[in-house]
């Protein structure tokens, strides 16, 4: 499980995040939600273990970020870019086992556990031997979670996992994530700016404003019951196109 | 695997080189004709007398850079004349004598021959007819006509302490300021034979003299010192090797000045190699004569060694400088602005201030060509680091990757089509700046080059010039290939 507690960041004088608490049961997915400058990278950042904070707690499993190295850290939580971060540089299959490869695994554990996350994501073999800007960006965003699985991580991260793709690919491939992460039975937490895609892959929502939590609950909860007017606002403002009723 | 073979086959190429050295009799000469033909009678005559191998360093420069070379140890003799010894190297012109020359360069480990014959000294020389019509025999006479007479004066004749502002005292001659030019001494004799002058300064054993028709004004107030010529030699080689030294002291006296004019018009009129004047001189075979192929592969050792070095500096340099430049920005800032003045500085300039820091020889022409590299490969690695994008970095340190590894798997990688690209240029511009070298004794195409300069010889040239620019186009050649091996294949199919 994923937790964070009581979260606080300042850049300068500038207060971009003030206790920020929230918590990723085991095999959960969570989705962290909020416009851009809500502080969402920042959390993410400070997740990773990127860069310092002030104040609280990051812990996986009840262990906490602050007791291990960059590297262990790294470990524990399998990290999916915006677009994949893919290295334009290597190939699919490097990508895939770039770490395992640094932590002196042997080449024939890493073939067996490329095949076996390959055949849970449901990707093509040859995909794996093409270099990034050869691949659709889907593939890239599967070679990607290979990657952030590989090492077997408790904790999931996706930055964005959707943004890149156009409208008919995202809804089919938000229909495989989901399958991917039961299959995967990991816990993970999805940071983005884009209320269908946490709705749709999340249990939970949290929602950040202006460096603190609104609300977190479920989707019915957050329409239901808003903490906040700007809860309804957030909500209101991402339904972008009428539906049927509403067109006279 | 198959690099680090490839590497050690070059490297054991080209290292015999510089290990043969201790072994070598390395001769030297000044960059004109009458001495490179010393130079090359000198090789010989060790050559037939000793199986010690020789080592022609012909060619070097000028006084200045034969007597560095010879006091450090990069040529062991080559000839000169008393006169210069005494002015222009012991800077003591009342010494007169052979004897006391001997004495003063004992002081520093440098022994002299007994003079070899013949006495190329300084002279006036004007027009034949120039001379009929004018009356003209002696220095004095000149007198009579000076305030219209045009001269052409070398720029050693012009600047040196018994050159031309000593002589105009001593005889009183006032040549008209604006008539006086100071040109090239190799064009001197085009200049008079097309009576752009009428009077010029020349060596009193050149060929041309004969060739272009000339009266050499007798010196009536015995103005000019003795330049006899002699073998001068490192202490250190004449105690090494008796037996070879011997063999030079036994051509003392035996070169007249007619002779000497003789082997001088063979060489530039004739145009035979200074080999085989020299065997002919003294009656023996022409050498296995240095074939133009293994003397051409010579060349590409030296030259090769030279660009290599260079670029192996430019390398091990120039990427962490660049690397530390993308990092730091002040010491960057720094670290660009230092090695874009040193590539402002003129190559010759910068040969120059080299060598009373490093002497002459391959180690300032080194320097020079390793200061002259590093500037396109320190630019390129900063700004191949700097353009790699910074997301790519963080990304992996999100991954576990240490600081190093980040650097090494990730960014140097994404930076490396630029940075390759920089030690391109710096290939390129080392294989073109390289043959300057030869200007202070470090050999490579350009010894071909300047030596052809000096005879206006066209072929000689090309033997330098045609070999550069063909290792420039190889040098091309071998860098695509290693764009292919070097540049991560993600990379190269995006261009």
């Amino acid at each position: 499980m994923l937790e964070l507690q009581n979260i606080y960041k300042t850049f300068e004088d500038r207060t971009v995040l003030a206790d920020i608490s929230l918590s990723v049961p085991k095999g959960a997915t969570h989705a962290l939600i909020g416009s851009s400058g809500s502080g969402k990278t920042t959390l993410l950042r400070i997740t990773l273990g990127l860069i310092p904070f002030d104040r609280g707690y990051v812990k996986v499993n009840d262990q906490p970020l602050l007791s291990f190295s960059p590297v262990e850290w790294a470990a524990r939580i399998g990290y999916v870019p915006q677009e994949g971060g893919l290295f334009p540089h290597i190939m699919g299959y490097h990508n895939v086992s770039l770490i395992a490869k640094l932590r002196g695994w042997e080449k024939s554990k890493i073939a067996e556990r490329v095949e076996e996350l390959r055949k849970l994501v449901d990707l093509e073999a040859n995909v794996l031997t093409r270099f990034p800007h050869e691949m659709s960006g889907g593939q890239k965003q599967r070679v990607a979670i290979m990657r952030a699985a590989m090492m077997d991580p408790s904790v999931m991260l996706l930055d964005e996992p959707m943004a890149a793709l156009d409208p008919l690919i995202r809804h089919s491939l938000q229909q495989e994530l989901k399958a991917i992460f039961k299959r995967l039975g990991k816990t993970v937490l999805i940071v983005t700016h884009d209320l269908g895609e946490a709705v749709f892959l999340a249990e939970r929502i949290t929602l950040l404003h202006e460096g603190r939590i609104i609300q977190s609950g479920t989707y019915k909860e957050l329409l239901r019951q808003p903490a906040d007017p700007y809860v309804t606002l957030f909500i209101n403002a991402q339904r972008t196109v009428p539906d049927a009723s509403e067109i006279v | 695997m198959k690099k680090c073979l490839v590497a050690a086959v070059l490297l054991a190429w080209l290292l015999p080189l510089d290990a043969l050295a201790a072994n070598t009799i390395v001769v030297g000469s000044k960059v004109f004709t009458e001495g490179y033909i010393l130079g090359e009678i000198a090789a010989q005559s060790i050559e037939s007398a000793s199986s010690v191998p020789v080592e022609r360093k012909l060619g070097m420069g000028s006084t200045g850079i034969l007597f560095e070379a010879l006091t450090t140890g990069a040529i062991d003799l080559y000839a000169d004349y008393t006169g210069t010894l005494s002015e222009a190297i012991l800077k003591q012109p009342d010494l007169k004598s052979v004897a006391d020359i001997q004495l003063a360069l004992a002081k520093i480990n440098l022994v002299i021959s007994a003079p070899l014959g013949f006495d190329d000294t300084y002279a006036l020389a004007v027009k034949e007819s120039f001379a009929e019509k004018h009356d003209l025999h002696t220095i004095s006479d000149l007198a009579r006509v000076a305030s219209d007479i045009k001269a052409g004066f070398s720029y050693e004749f012009m600047d040196r302490k018994d050159g031309y502002t000593r002589l105009a005292e001593r005889y009183h001659l006032v040549l008209a300021p604006q008539k006086v030019n100071r040109m090239e001494h190799s064009l001197s004799f085009q200049a008079i034979d097309d009576g752009a002058v009428d009077l010029i300064d020349t060596y009193s054993t050149d060929a041309k003299i004969k060739k272009s028709k000339l009266r050499v004004l007798q010196d009536d107030r015995g103005f000019f010192p003795v330049y006899q010529a002699v073998w001068v030699a490192r202490k250190a080689f004449v105690d090494a090797h008796p037996r070879e030294w011997q063999a030079l002291l036994q051509l003392e006296g035996t070169i007249s000045a007619d002779a000497m004019i003789d082997m001088n018009s063979q060489a530039d009129i004739q145009k035979w190699s200074y080999a085989r004047i020299a065997a002919r001189f003294l009656g023996s075979e022409a050498p296995r004569s240095q074939s133009l192929q293994s003397n051409i592969l010579r060349r590409t050792r030296e030259h090769l060694w030279l660009v290599g070095m260079a670029l192996l500096f430019s390398v091990l340099a120039g990427i962490p400088l660049g690397v530390a430049a993308a990092r730091f920005h002040a010491a960057g800032q720094a670290i660009l602005i230092a090695s874009a003045v040193i590539q402002t500085v003129p190559s010759l300039a910068l040969l120059c201030f080299l060598i009373p820091l490093l002497g002459v020889g391959t180690k300032p022409a080194l320097a020079a060509l390793c200061m002259y590299s590093l500037l396109p490969v320190v630019l390129n690695t900063f700004t191949g680091v700097r353009n790699v994008n910074p997301q790519h970095a963080e990304n992996a340190r999100a991954f576990g990757l240490t600081p190093r590894q980040v650097f090494f798997r990730i960014v140097l990688p994404l930076a490396s089509p630029t940075v390759l690209a920089g030690i391109k240029t710096a290939t390129i511009v080392s294989i073109g700046t390289a043959t300057l070298a030869a200007l202070i004794g470090a050999g490579g195409y350009g010894a071909p080059i300047i030596s052809g300069l000096s005879l206006n010889d066209v072929p000689t040239i090309l033997t330098g010039a045609i070999p550069a620019a063909f290792m420039a186009l190889v040098a091309y050649g071998v860098f695509e290939i290693l764009d292919l091996l070097l540049i991560p294949t993600g990379l190269r199919k995006r261009r």
